[in-house]
């Protein structure tokens, strides 16, 4: 404890000296690693248009309101799609999802040592790539449309399905695993009757979560031309026809968060 | 009874849905929504079977990378993401205190709480992509519009975190510093602070796992980094660079999980 004796005081302090210093040597590293990085992300930044900013933004926001509410006939089909590619990715991802689990569960894998580890990896590079990049790659392949979005969809929630519903079984409680096999049941039968009971909560709970992180990454897969509503915000844009975009951010504004609503409805019943 | 006794007597598991009707209706009600949305999805197979030769040459790219015929694009996208990624986690951070403070229900007055939380609802409810659309239009193309997008995403998320943990700390260590007679600033310093710093710490290292990732989507809309050089390889159907771009975004990401999942331990 830094306890220093001043002119008979005794006096308390939080640090040491040298920890005080430590902790100034931190922050200036942290304060020398910003200047550095800043200098070398703006060696090439046009200051003359982020001092344009306030106008540019004013001008923008001039020509976004009012927003042109009669363009929202148009939005019900692309919604109805944007709906779609949510929800029959999310089925598709659960449904590959579901054995990698399996697989990569310490309990349950065939192989610890080899096809645990490949359905990890699974699992990790699923996870580290973004839905819209996904979609870029799959509308190069297979072309626009909404197939190339659900499959996008599916393969970025196999990281994320997969992660929490393999943790989830090797949380399961072992002893009715041993009670089921104690029986002579099959392999399949302690699987059916001892593990799959006890993870299909979380299960359903994982699946109504990403349902809902699906909703909001499948309103802007369109950018790149996997369908959806962000094929008419795409347009929009490129027609700087600002009044359509406020539309379309409301009507994606609303549509997050009705399914969020939904999304925390399901879970609370379930859970 | 006797029968009972001497009869096999059959178990079966109870269903998931105890109301047959309830059970009947979800399970009707989801093969109609099935073949109603299977039904709108026009499926063009001469383009899907065209772009299977496509998708097989990707496969080749991933399986065979080009770092260097591009290098130097790739290089500028990685030193635009990382530098990004820095600077926005350091500047969100730092605004999101002040603001996860304000949001924090016991500390902060009703007003103050009422502002705070209408920012972080705001942060949290729009996309980076949609944020990078309009930063992009009002700031230019570039890192910078970027890096305002991933310090406006930040803060949302640190103050949400930072407010709910201040919320849940262990009351009695504030009260008592608050005995001592001790000022708001120094209750916040000594009673709050020390409870909530590393895992402040923790979490910052896991945003700056977040935004690297993100940093690789915004470049679609122009804001600069990794994702405007992979969208430009793929325009330009250079799937041996492409798949450059992605084994380092999938290696980076995964080195950053590990080196903040051992940060994290070591703080806690």
């Amino acid at each position: 404890m830094p306890v220093t004796t001043i002119n008979g005081h005794v006096l308390w302090q939080r640090r040491t000296a040298a920890e005080q210093w430590a902790a100034w040597a931190g922050w200036l590293a942290l304060a020398v690693l910003f200047v550095f990085c800043w200098q070398v992300m703006n060696k090439n930044t046009m200051w003359v248009f982020v001092e344009d900013a306030p106008r540019q933004a004013a001008d923008l926001f001039a020509r976004a309101w009012p927003p042109r509410w009669s363009y929202l006939d148009r939005l019900w089909g692309p919604l109805w799609d944007t709906i779609n590619i949510a929800t029959l990715g999310t089925m598709l991802g659960i449904v590959l999802a579901t054995p990698v689990a399996f697989l990569a569960a310490r309990n349950t894998t065939p192989s610890a040592a080899f096809i645990r580890p490949a359905a990890l990896l699974v699992i990790v590079a699923s996870r580290s790539i973004n839905s819209l990049i996904w979609a870029l790659l799959l509308v190069a392949i297979i072309g626009p449309g909404l197939l190339a979005g659900i499959i996008a969809i599916a393969l970025r929630s196999i990281g994320f399905i997969g992660k929490l519903l393999y943790e989830a079984i090797e949380e399961i409680d072992e002893t009715q695993v041993e009670a089921v096999s104690a029986t002579g049941a099959s392999n399949w039968q302690v699987m059916d009757y001892a593990v799959v009971p006890q993870i299909l909560p979380a299960f359903a709970g994982i699946s109504v979560f990403r349902w809902d992180i699906n909703i909001r990454e499948s309103t802007i897969l369109g950018l790149v031309g996997a369908g959806g509503i962000g094929v008419q915000l795409q347009s929009s844009l490129a027609r700087l026809a600002w009044a359509e975009v406020t539309v379309i951010f409301i009507v994606i504004l609303v549509t997050v968060f009705v399914s969020e609503w939904v999304s925390a409805k399901v879970r609370a019943a379930i859970i | 009874m006797s029968d009972a006794a001497t009869q096999p007597r059959s178990w079966r598991r109870p269903p998931l849905i105890g109301n047959a009707w309830l059970r009947w209706a979800i399970i009707a009600g989801a093969l109609v929504y099935l073949v109603a949305a299977l039904s709108t999805i026009e499926v063009n197979w001469e383009r899907v079977s065209q772009g299977l030769t496509q998708g097989w040459r990707f496969i080749e790219g991933f399986l065979a990378p080009d770092f260097t015929s591009r290098s130097r694009d790739i290089w500028r996208g990685m030193e635009e993401s990382l530098t990004m990624t820095v600077t926005s986690t350091i500047v969100g951070c730092l605004i999101s205190i002040p603001i996860g403070l304000g949001a924090a229900r016991n500390i902060a007055p009703l007003p103050v709480y009422a502002v705070c939380r209408a920012i972080i609802a705001v942060s949290r409810s729009l996309q980076e992509i949609i944020i990078a659309i309009l930063f992009v239009a009002m700031f230019g193309f570039g890192p910078f519009a970027g890096f305002l997008t991933l310090s406006f995403a930040t803060i949302g998320f640190m103050a949400k975190l930072l407010a709910e943990d201040i919320e849940d700390i262990d009351e009695t260590q504030a009260e008592a510093i608050r005995a001592t007679g001790a000022s708001w600033w120094q209750v916040v310093n000594y009673g709050i602070q020390p409870q909530v710093v590393p895992r402040l710490i923790g979490l910052s290292f896991y945003r700056l796992d977040i935004n690297f990732r993100e940093s690789a989507v915004i470049g679609i809309v122009g804001a600069g980094g990794i994702g405007a050089t992979l969208n430009t390889a793929m325009q330009r159907y250079e799937y041996s660079t492409a798949g450059a771009l992605l084994i380092m975004i999938i290696a980076i990401v995964l080195v950053a999980e590990y080196l903040s999942s051992l940060l994290r331990k070591w703080v806690q």
